[in-house]
């Protein structure tokens, strides 16, 4: 395993130039939070992108169609549909009239106060969760690699924490987008390569591809079973199975569009129109990466078989064990390195987004009324809160343990920010009478209801059968009380009605004053932010 | 300095440049501008491009988990070799989501010429 930590330090090496480059040019607040808005269209796209394709898609996406069919693959599809939303609604009105966060946005029409502290706080939660996930993911990666020893998780999950802090506190955004864009293209070439392997694995031939997903066997119960992967039902199945499927694409579709980590890179372009832009190169490369799944998945299925992958890591292990399967040792050290280094920038973005939110809504214009009491404070501030963020993520990733079932975190981040951050956004830019009061309401109910039916869904709560591993069991031994893994299907109605409700019990003349003046800004961007001279 | 929720309630908000918070001319009247005839076209002709694209995908995309969830005999049809309908259906939602976006783009060479125009007037 001498050769992925070779490849893995070289890519470690590459970005640590990189930060100590964007470290001497770096230089202010916009410089810091922004990358100074200069970013083109397609950096920002390929950066998008990187920031996207986390681990749960890379790792957990392949494995659920190595495991499940079809199923699996219904999940690629919501991933990127998401981006519409993102490219209609979302993209330009945010890089017209926001500066540093979501949050910005809010503040035109409502009483900044509340509203920026409520943003904060989903900001926040949303970021953490969604980067547990991937640090626990980075940690059982390299116990896989390296052999199990608890030694190893423990100095992956550092070793990402502290390579984060470094890239966002000394590199800020600069630094966070290239290693972003170096880590996208790394792993989009790595998936075409494997997807190119598989292909040569069934002599170029499709239909001989396609024919093998059709007879799958597997052991299922101790007997041994063969089925169509191409047909649906092996994972949701009725009652709930569609329901949930239906939720989770609520979720990934309105919840996209409030993921602070993917906004803030909108304010890395110089104009509104290069966001535009940027969002189709995005969707250019998500889009290929996420129908080169069907490869990496059925790949999976068929060459390496469901028993092997469940016995050497399990199912988020498909990928990889799929390049050891074709290319041997060192294709699969190639891919395991590759995965590291998506996990890496996922989680730099996660960083700089929850730190920007920190320092800019909280800190500066909650605590100190918009004021910043000496030069540069912000900045200081958001690297301070990087470090808390980095430590806070290394502690608990190490207190949950490789084993650890967290991928209802990743779905927690997405049902959060669909159901609290997406209403208020929306209703802000399109709506005269929304205020402060449905702000602040939407924004608390939304995060509240995600939270709540989370922790009483079966992700959480789950009568686990004897034997299974402490760390993997079920927080909560009993069934269920809500029955869908995905809450949005519920929380994002719930959210939009508070913000509706709590508006109306109120009339608040400035807010809906402040209206004509978002309006223009957002759509013509007149007195919009921005890009610094070079 | 003032704070940003006392400016807001003097006027729409007036800030200086460098507080950290958001840079808000009091020059610019925003009210005119929003009513003027040449915004509210601007207006106007982005809604009825985004609303219906907003319409169709949605429905268009969730038809999949639906007719997956409930009408898994259709579904299950094979019609490519062992390629069937739910595959293809799978397949097509990326082609619409590249259709949608590349259909917004022109559009918005529309839009962002109207912008231009508003923008203009004002001065």
């Amino acid at each position: 395993m001498t050769v992925a930590l070779g490849m893995f330090i070289g890519f470690v090496a590459v970005t640590l130039i990189i930060t100590w480059w964007a470290a001497r040019r770096s230089q202010g607040a916009a410089a810091f939070f922004t990358a100074s808005r200069r970013i083109t269209a397609w950096q920002n796209g390929v950066a998008v992108a990187g920031d996207y394709m986390s681990a749960a898609s890379f790792l957990g996406i392949a494995g659920l169609i190595a495991f499940f069919g079809y199923d699996g693959f219904m999940f690629s599809v919501g991933w990127l549909v998401a981006y519409l939303t993102v490219l209609l609604v979302v993209a330009e009105p945010l890089r017209n009239a926001g500066k540093f966060t979501m949050a910005d946005v809010l503040a035109y029409r409502l009483n900044p106060r509340p509203v920026r502290a409520m943003a904060a706080l989903s900001t926040i939660t949303v970021s953490t969760f969604y980067m547990i996930a991937q640090m626990v993911g980075a940690g059982a990666l390299v116990t896989l690699l390296l052999g199990s020893s608890h030694i190893s998780y423990h100095a992956a999950v550092i070793g990402v924490g502290v390579l984060m802090i470094i890239y966002v506190v000394f590199g800020g955004m600069l630094a966070t987008t290239w290693v972003q864009i170096i880590k996208a293209i790394l792993l989009i070439a790595g998936t075409i390569l494997l997807s190119l392997m598989v292909l040569a694995h069934f002599g170029w031939s499709f239909a001989a591809f396609f024919d093998a997903v059709t007879r799958v066997t597997y052991h299922e119960k101790g007997a041994v079973v063969t089925r169509n992967f191409l047909q649906p039902g092996l994972r949701y199945v009725a009652p709930y199975g569609p329901l949930d499927l239906i939720s989770l694409g609520m979720a990934l579709v309105f919840g996209t569009a409030g993921l602070p980590h993917i906004l803030v890179r909108f304010y890395t372009v110089p104009d509104a129109r290069t966001a535009r832009i940027s969002v189709v190169w995005a969707m250019a490369l998500i889009g290929a990466f996420y129908i080169m799944t069907t490869f990496l998945g059925f790949g999976a299925a068929t060459i390496v078989g469901r028993d092997h992958i469940a016995a050497h890591g399990g199912n988020n292990m498909s990928a990889p064990l799929l390049a050891q399967a074709l290319g041997g040792d060192i294709f699969f050290a190639f891919i395991a390195a590759i995965a590291f280094a998506t996990i890496l920038a996922v989680v730099a973005g996660l960083t700089i987004s929850a730190s920007t939110s920190f320092a800019h809504d909280f800190y500066t214009n909650v605590i100190h009324h918009g004021v910043e009491r000496a030069p540069g404070e912000e900045v200081r501030v958001a690297r301070i809160t990087a470090f808390f963020v980095g430590a806070v993520a290394i502690a608990i990733a190490i207190l949950l343990g490789k084993d650890a079932n967290v991928a209802f975190l990743v779905a927690l981040a997405f049902a959060v920010a669909a159901s609290a951050n997406l209403p208020v956004i929306v209703l802000s830019l399109f709506w005269r009478r929304f205020n402060t009061a449905g702000a602040v309401a939407g924004l608390a109910v939304g995060l509240l209801a995600s939270i709540v039916l989370i922790l009483v869904s079966p992700s959480i709560m789950k009568i686990d059968p004897p034997g299974t591993a402490v760390a993997a069991r079920h927080l909560i031994q009993r069934p269920p009380l809500f029955p869908l893994e995905n809450p949005g299907l519920v929380s994002i109605p719930l959210g939009f009605l508070a913000a509706i409700i709590g508006t109306l019990c109120r009339r608040e003349p400035l807010a809906e004053k402040g209206f004509d003046e978002l309006l223009v800004r957002a759509n013509t961007g007149l007195g919009a932010e921005k890009a610094l001279p070079e | 300095m003032p704070r940003e929720d006392e400016k807001r309630a003097g006027n729409a908000g007036k800030r200086s440049p460098g507080t950290g918070g958001l840079d808000r001319p009091e020059s610019i009247d925003w009210s005119g501008l929003a009513h003027s005839e040449k915004f509210q076209r601007l207006l106007r002709a982005k809604r009825r491009f985004i609303i219906p694209a907003m319409i169709i995908f949605v429905l268009y995309y969730f038809a999949l988990p639906l007719l997956v969830g409930y009408a898994r005999p259709m579904m299950e049809k094979r019609v490519l070799g062992a390629i069937n309908v739910a595959y293809l259906f799978a397949l097509s939602q990326f082609l619409m989501a590249w259709i949608v976006a590349a259909l917004y783009v022109r559009a918005a060479a529309k839009f962002d010429r109207m912008a231009q125009e508003v923008l203009q007037e004002r001065k």
